[in-house]
């Protein structure tokens, strides 16, 4: 018998990228749902909810945007589990045979779940397409942002995105996306603990850590 | 005396000027205040009043034809609306309107004939005003006057202008005319003659502040003032409405209106909730106002609807909305309620997927069972 192993997967790049997300996403969503439909009237007008809800807002996009950029950034400094091919199983026949596993194991089709060290096959490719929503969102986000002045900066880097799709067709579109992103948070911590119960192998505890448990028989 | 050099540091209007006009029926006062004002809307220094004012007297003013194709009249409304004569309609009778169909005494053959003989004599030489969008359907046939499409007239005196002014949100990008499906096919005007030098005044109606302030600025530079991406004139849309609103601090407090005559209506609170499109317009309209500074949309108590934005019609609605609805589903199917949907369901499915996972043995990763065998 061998022993469980432990090895570093989520190096700390990853790690405070993730947290730096979460937290963002909690208050970009609140904040922006607010500013979509402001549900609280305030009495007096010494008040400044809105202009405090805006501003937090706005702070907020930038650490979520850099937060993006440094991930994006680190797919080609990381480690095996945090480069572009971890996020594309879709790319390799041995990707494939986890999609397939994995979905099966969903699906209660199979009750083995692939054994995998970094993201599951499916997970992966949630994600790849959850950084695809993170990125409409930052765009389209400082488009609107940057009618605040004609001629800024964020206004010559996507003020053409208006005229586009028009103005109302962003900002609906920045409001799905935001409900598309809380049904994959719910999806995601819940996954998380599935995988965690099943596959043992501390991967809710990763996220906080960096490390996993590693069955060297498995690998 | 008359020192152009003096005038022009200090902003001064030579009295010379000023008794012209008092000749003419403006008052001094009325006169001077009305060069500030195209002073201060065109954003530039004080100091330019007085070439402002000898410009407008120059004697080289241009003629000026106003066309209207598919319009309601409204711009010309706008711009005759003032209840006295005020120097800036002065100004504009001065500039010698050749042909304007609505308030010409001239009719027929004889009208055509006089615009026809503008082209020609003052060819690249007079101001086109444009009312209304252009036709392309049918071959220009849904709009003709005097039995010549409104595309082949359009193309003709704005071809040969020396510059081309596009009043209200039809000339400008074609308004409601163009609004979905579009039946007439209608264009703006710089679509309908591309190589025309246009400048758009959007609005709906346009503000005659912002019309006349563009020819007076043409008048004393020789050229059309700078434009944004929509070749609107920077000094009128530059701004968002949402950032001059008096009603702006009720916005940053929080304070919304939210029924057309609540409590909050009556008290002047931000529109936002009603759909006001302020946030999302660029028109000066807060600052200039309409009928002489009398008033405008958002200070008599109904949101903006950005009608001086390109396509405003298909592209601001719903007006009395924050969002429009989403696609596909119902009329009532916001997107908030889609999305709470959407999340109420993604945690029902993956509670219930738990719930199964839960109750389901077997399908652990089996680590330690495996090792003791």
């Amino acid at each position: 018998m061998k022993a469980l192993e432990l090895r570093y997967v989520w190096e700390w790049p990853v790690r405070l990228t993730h947290w730096f997300n979460v937290i963002a996403i909690i208050v970009l969503s609140v904040t922006g749902y607010y500013i979509g439909d402001p549900f609280v009237s305030v009495p007096s007008t010494n008040s400044y909810v809105m202009g405090w809800m805006r501003f937090l807002h706005f702070v907020f996009a930038y650490v979520f945007a850099i937060s993006w950029v440094v991930r994006i950034v680190w797919m080609f400094f990381g480690n095996q589990y945090a480069r572009f091919p971890a996020f594309a199983p879709w790319a390799t026949r041995e990707g494939w045979k986890h999609i397939v596993g994995t979905f099966n194991y969903y699906t209660f089709l199979k009750k083995k779940v692939p054994y995998v060290v970094g993201h599951n096959a499916l997970a992966a490719m949630a994600y790849s397409g959850v950084f695809v929503l993170f990125l409409i969102q930052i765009v389209s986000g400082f488009a609107l942002y940057g009618q605040f002045q004609p001629g800024s900066f964020w206004d010559s880097a996507f003020g053409w995105l208006l005229p586009m799709f028009g103005n109302q067709g962003l900002r609906l579109t920045h409001h799905i996306i935001m409900w598309l992103l809380i049904g994959f948070a719910i999806h995601h911590v819940y996954s998380g603990w599935l995988m965690d119960t099943k596959e043992k192998n501390g991967v809710m505890g990763s996220i906080f850590g960096g490390y996993k448990f590693i069955d060297p028989d498995e690998e | 005396m008359h020192d152009p050099e003096r005038s022009l540091q200090e902003g001064s209007v030579s009295e010379e000027i000023l008794q012209k006009w008092e000749a003419r029926g403006v008052s001094r006062r009325d006169f001077l205040k009305f060069c500030s004002v195209m002073t201060a809307s065109l954003a530039l220094p004080a100091s330019f009043m007085g070439q402002i004012a000898e410009a407008i007297e120059a004697d080289n003013r241009p003629p000026v034809i106003w066309m209207e194709f598919q319009g309601c009249t409204g711009d010309s409304e706008a711009f005759l609306r003032a209840n006295q004569p005020t120097a800036a309609e002065l100004i504009l009778d001065y500039l010698s309107v050749d042909y304007h169909e609505t308030i010409m005494a001239a009719a027929g053959h004889q009208a055509e004939a006089a615009k026809h003989k503008t082209v020609e004599e003052y060819k690249g030489k007079y101001i086109a005003i444009v009312e209304g969008s252009i036709p392309m359907g049918a071959g220009g046939a849904y709009c003709t006057i005097a039995g010549d499409s409104a595309l082949n007239i359009a193309r003709k005196v704005c071809g040969n202008a020396a510059a081309t002014i596009a009043v209200g949100s039809c000339s400008s990008y074609g308004g409601i005319p163009a609004a979905a499906p579009n039946p007439t096919g209608a264009v703006s005007v710089s679509e309908a003659v591309p190589g025309a030098t246009v400048i758009n005044l959007p609005g709906c109606p346009l503000n005659a502040e912002n019309l006349t302030a563009a020819i007076v600025h043409f008048l004393t530079f020789k050229k059309l003032p700078a434009t944004d991406q929509f070749g609107r004139p920077k000094f009128a849309y530059g701004k968002r409405i949402h950032d001059n609103c008096e009603r702006r601090g009720h916005f940053d407090a929080g304070q919304y209106a939210e029924g057309f005559g609540d409590a909050g209506h009556r008290q002047g609170w931000c529109l936002y909730k009603l759909g006001c499109k302020g946030p999302e317009t660029f028109h000066n309209c807060p600052t200039v106002r309409y009928n002489e500074g009398t008033s405008w949309p958002i200070q008599a108590g109904h949101g903006c609807i950005g009608c001086s934005e390109p396509q405003f019609w298909d592209t601001m609605t719903p007006f009395y909305r924050r969002l429009p609805q989403v696609p596909g589903f119902g009329i009532e199917a916001t997107a908030d309620k889609l999305g709470l949907g959407l999340a109420a369901a993604t945690a029902v499915a993956f509670g219930a997927h738990g719930v199964a996972s839960a109750l389901r043995k077997g399908d652990e990763t089996d680590t330690k069972v495996k090792k003791e065998d």
